[in-house]
């Protein structure tokens, strides 16, 4: 088991006082809350915040934890001094708001014997199991990853579910298992997809709740989305910009011949309709224009860049007044 | 739970409304609360009272959302109700950037 160090987790010093402490969590609460935060820790910092929070906030706590002594460093293997859990009267009243299984075996060694007070970690995690009262099994979350291509065919992908249980002595375990999905055809980031029965088991033979997914996508090379528009943004070459053309370009259901009509400018937006996302009305797909320039790189090409220049009487600046 | 066959295809449900209770139950909070957040505008039911209310499926993330913000971050309701606005709009706002970013190279 590894040292925590509560201190520098929350980045105050070891004889902080009580309101700096909640200053330093309150601001990294904010700072990594999973719901705010883009990075991909946010969550486990989140947790560790609240853990160290925890223990910091609650004199008996802190001071338990303080008489570990401070020659600890984080990641240190970690054993309880002899004697540890006696005659402390805080035993036991761990968890007080969380949710057990954010806290580390650290935690749990040091506070969490006494078991878990259970109902109210609702919300606390994302994919948080109630485990409250009703006869009918509770309600879960998940969020799934899935790639623009899924919500156009209506794929089937395997997701595993992480959650915990309590085993027979009361400790929460962690438990996986797949399950197959298939993606509804036209889904949109944000949405939910509910698979019933899949949540929470009833007891006394009542039925199961449901298990909720949150839809997110997985960035793609090609493609952007706006709700059901697709955009591709496609290089084109001056000349065939200004001339017109015909193109070869990929859409998310294969490739297409578009046309592009002459005196087309950078930005221009052409419409393909029905290939965004599938819906009984299908999205658009927006092909953007933009104009890649060939490098001089050789002397014929700098002949033909000042061919241009001659042949053109362009003033690109005309419009700033200068 | 476990042992589920993952060679089963479950069906999904995608364009599904609820019902207040529904909501509630889905999200774990109380009537109480989903009404302070009608009333913040936080989510817009359909329909012409409570009893007959019909909430699309995007009204969970948001309902979760601010109930996190508000168990996690201690907000009220109207605060939590514009940190869900404002995360949404950063949300669109990034993808938009993603998109200029990828231009760019």
């Amino acid at each position: 088991m590894e040292y925590r160090d509560y201190y520098k987790i929350l980045g105050v010093a070891r004889d902080a006082d009580q309101d700096t402490i909640k200053r330093a969590y309150r601001k990294l609460a904010r700072k990594y809350h999973p719901d705010v935060s883009k990075d991909p820790d946010a969550e486990t910092r989140f947790k560790e915040l609240n853990e160290a929070n925890e223990v910091l906030k609650d004199p008996e706590k802190r001071a338990a934890y303080d008489q570990l002594g401070n020659n600890w460093q984080a990641g240190q293997d970690f054993r309880p001094p002899p004697g540890w859990g006696q005659g402390f009267e805080s035993q036991g009243g761990g968890y007080t708001q969380m949710d057990p299984e954010a806290f580390s075996d650290f935690f749990e060694t040091l506070f969490g014997r006494g078991g878990f007070s259970q109902g109210a970690a609702a919300g606390q995690d994302f994919y948080s199991r109630s485990g409250r009262g009703a006869q009918r099994g509770g309600n879960s979350h998940a969020k799934i990853l899935i790639d623009l291509e899924d919500s156009y065919v209506g794929n089937a992908r395997t997701i595993t579910l992480k959650h915990s249980e309590f085993d027979a002595d009361g400790r929460p375990r962690l438990q996986e298992r797949n399950i197959q999905v298939k993606i509804p055809k036209g889904i949109m980031p944000g949405q939910q997809i509910r698979l019933s029965g899949q949540g929470e088991p009833g007891t006394g033979g009542a039925a199961a709740g449901d298990l909720y997914l949150e839809v997110e996508f997985k960035p793609h090379s090609l493609y952007h989305l706006d709700g059901k528009t697709v955009y591709l943004d496609l290089p084109v070459a001056p000349w065939e910009a200004a001339l017109g053309a015909t193109v070869r370009v990929p859409t998310p259901t294969g490739t297409v011949d578009l046309k592009i009509p002459p005196n087309s400018r950078a930005g221009s937006k052409l419409r393909l309709k029905g290939r965004g996302l599938p819906a009984t009305e299908p999205g658009d797909l927006f092909v953007v224009l933009q104009i890649a320039l060939p490098p001089a790189d050789s002397e014929a090409a700098k002949a033909a860049y000042q061919q241009m220049a001659k042949t053109f009487q362009f003033k690109p600046r005309a419009g700033l007044g200068v | 739970m476990t042992g589920n066959n993952p060679n089963t295809s479950l069906v999904a449900e995608e364009d599904f409304h609820l019902t207040l209770g529904e909501l509630c139950r889905v999200c774990q909070i109380s009537t109480e609360q989903v009404l302070a957040l009608v009333e913040e505008g936080v989510i817009e039911p359909a329909g012409p009272e409570p009893g007959l209310w019909r909430f699309q499926v995007l009204s969970i993330r948001r309902v979760r959302c601010a109930h996190r913000l508000t168990q996690d971050l201690g907000l009220n309701l109207a605060g939590a109700a514009l940190a869900v606005e404002l995360l949404e709009e950063i949300e669109q706002l990034r993808a938009r950037l993603r998109r200029w970013e990828r231009l760019e190279r």
